[in-house]
């Protein structure tokens, strides 16, 4: 209850002075170099020549700490950060396992691969309405959920996030952004709100927020009405944050309208945002709630599926059939989350990895194509396989990465997933995933049918090519815009390498699947040493 | 008084819900409005209320020797009403600026982002 005494805190342990290990600053580096980054920025906002490089440069360091932050947690297990010395539970802990480093570490690439694109797809207007500046104070939100050990904390990082988004969101002031903005604005507010109302009674039940404090408490604590509600809360708040059914009207509604960079790293970070704060807290804090709510969080996560396949499937705009290929992505990561077993966990880390990188490949792609082609719409489009073979040789990778075929990105996730289905005797979500991976397929395939093989718009007689330009290849945009093609090929190729060489990755989504179902060296660390 | 201002909490959040479900841009954002106070109220009486004795801690004790007031869900509250009040400021702007551009505080005709004559996908090849 509010106010109980801690005894196990060894009061003499605040009294020390010697400085925190210069390793350990690496877990807070994320924040501060972004904050300072986006800062710095805005202060240049109407410098749009050296805006992009000023943006670019500290996203570099942010890679660049963010892969020592992964291999310092490799190497020392989890690591906690606790401002000013407030010892745990009463000070703000940032703890940092390896599920939060490597989310870091994709966010912080696909990150930069934005903001090198954006060098060319964001005019100078849009910059100076501060594209850098928030894509940065939006990195700062990501990193700060992935990294913080208490709930209030990640609330304030979720609105961080949430403010720098709005920004992004309505850049350009179009109709059709505006439009956009509002139900995204309104449906994630409302979403953070309820996140707060379950925040508030888990601290009216336990009187702590610190997430290994609560872990502790919650294990010896009946599951009843208190429990439940708040568990309820969360996956509501949650799942409405990370778009899954039957919350996650406001994302086909609104990633579509803003400028395609902007619409691809919120593909890629937003969601997965939600993702991991139900695999935080809902997995590794309140398990017991898990298991009690898994039936549904089953069934959420099979209609997900469903739904955003058939939504893509509905689609003649690309750009709205990624949005919705981005939805039936959430249901994958949903199996996990219904099922708990430590391999189902990994299995959904990985596609969440998998799919932070392919959704904004895919974006990026759909944008090029979008430029070199004048527009989204699938009867319209045509010819494309002949213009360049290297381009749709990209699309066709992350068409066969999306759809969950092997060998690329998408293929063992879902085989993880399958498998720990059928072993957990959920055949039916184990059919759901195959099922709803073939329907990406037939959407994506159509796709390429229509977009690359057919030789103009619709209607063109087979055999003729009849492509405006259709002389001009790729190797023509302009070159101040092949930035764009780099961004998207550094892309690609995570994916072929995590298609590939699924290994590395692999293991550190076990180890840190293993450490949400046990969480006791994620509770040793915030308690042990202190830092 | 935990019990007054649960029913206080209970029905913020009925009006808010209440609003929330209309199809008016003004009056979903005032159902935003409420219900960011219905929550912030849920956190004060989550810190349960106590008489309103300030936490101070005597210079030789350790730990406050009779039952204070709570101090942590004001500071909650405080980052909460502060985040929220900006947020809803933005919402507000937002709301003008689509009228203005839209034309429309209805939220059912708000269609330009997902037109109702969207072409069908091309159905064969």
């Amino acid at each position: 209850m509010a106010g109980s005494s801690y005894e196990k805190v060894d009061i003499s342990q605040a009294m020390v002075v010697e400085p925190t290990a210069s390793a350990d600053w690496l877990v807070v580096a994320p924040i501060i170099i972004t904050l300072l980054g986006g800062s710095i920025c805005l202060m240049n906002r109407k410098r749009t020549v050296i805006q992009p490089l000023l943006g670019i440069s500290f996203l570099v360091l942010l890679v660049v700490s963010n892969i020592y932050l992964l291999r310092h947690v490799i190497e020392q297990g989890v690591v906690t950060m606790v401002m000013g010395r407030w010892l745990p539970p009463f000070g703000i802990a940032f703890t940092v396992d390896k599920i939060g480093a490597l989310f870091c570490l994709v966010a912080s690439v696909v990150a930069l691969a934005g903001a090198v694109y954006g060098m060319a797809d964001i005019g100078k207007s849009q910059r100076r309405y501060g594209f850098y500046p928030f894509l940065l104070f939006l990195l700062t939100g990501v990193s700060g959920a992935f990294l913080t050990g208490d709930v209030f904390n990640l609330y304030v990082w979720f609105e961080v996030l949430l403010i720098a988004s709005f920004g992004l969101i309505i850049l350009g002031s179009e109709k059709v952004q505006i439009d956009g903005a509002v139900k995204y604005a309104v449906l994630n507010l409302i979403a953070t709100t309820l996140f707060l109302a379950a925040t508030g009674y888990l601290y009216g039940v336990f009187g702590t927020l610190n997430m290994a404090d609560l872990a502790v408490k919650a294990a010896d604590y009946p599951v009843g009405a208190p429990l439940l509600t708040i568990g309820g809360l969360f996956i509501l708040a949650f799942g409405m944050k990370a778009a899954a059914f039957p919350v996650y009207f406001w994302l086909p509604a609104s990633y579509h309208t803003p400028n395609i960079v902007v619409s691809a790293v919120f593909a890629g970070l937003l969601t997965k945002v939600g993702v991991y704060a139900l695999l935080r807290i809902v997995v590794m804090v309140l398990p017991m709630v898990r298991a009690d709510f898994a039936e549904v969080v089953a069934w959420m996560a099979a209609l997900t599926m469903l739904i955003g396949a058939l939504g893509a499937l509905a689609q003649s705009d690309l750009r709205r059939m990624l949005g919705f290929l981005v939805v039936s992505g959430i249901g994958s990561m949903f199996v996990g989350v219904a099922l708990g077993t430590a391999e189902a966990l990994s299995g959904a880390i990985l596609y969440a990895v998998h799919s932070i990188v392919v959704m904004t490949a895919l974006y990026f792609a759909v944008g090029i194509m979008g430029r070199v082609s004048g527009g989204f719409e699938m009867r319209r489009l045509g010819g494309l396989y002949r213009y360049d073979h290297a381009f749709s040789a990209v699309f066709f990778i992350l068409f066969i990465a999306i759809s969950g075929l092997p060998p690329f990105s998408g293929f063992w996730p879902k085989v993880i997933l399958v498998d720990a289905s059928l072993e957990t005797g959920y055949g039916w979500l184990a059919f759901a995933l195959l099922f709803s991976g073939f329907l990406t397929t037939v959407a994506v395939g159509r796709v390429w049918l229509h977009v690359f093989w057919r030789g103009g718009r619709e209607g063109t007689p087979d055999g003729v090519l009849d492509v405006p330009g259709a002389a001009a290849r790729l190797a023509f945009v302009p070159a101040d815009q092949r930035v764009m093609l780099g961004s998207l090929v550094v892309l690609v190729v995570l994916v072929m390498y995590l298609g590939l060489m699924p290994e590395p990755v692999l293991a550190i989504a076990q180890d840190g699947a293993a450490g949400l179902t046990d969480p006791a060296r994620y509770i040793g660390s915030v308690f042990g040493e202190g830092g | 008084m935990d019990v007054a201002l649960a029913v206080t909490v209970g029905l913020f959040f009925t009006v808010a819900i209440y609003l929330l479900l209309s199809r008016k841009i003004v009056r979903i954002l005032l159902g935003v409005a409420i219900l960011g106070n219905a929550v912030n109220m849920l956190i004060f009486n989550n810190g349960r209320l106590t008489r309103e004795i300030p936490p101070f801690i005597d210079v030789d004790l350790m730990t406050p020797d009779r039952l204070t007031a709570n101090p942590l869900p004001q500071a909650l509250v405080l980052t909460a009403i502060v985040i929220s009040f900006s947020l809803f400021a933005f919402l507000l702007v937002l709301g003008y600026r689509a009228y203005q551009e839209l034309g429309t505080d209805d939220t059912t005709e708000m269609r330009t982002a997902e037109p109702r004559e969207a072409p069908n996908p091309p159905q064969g090849y």
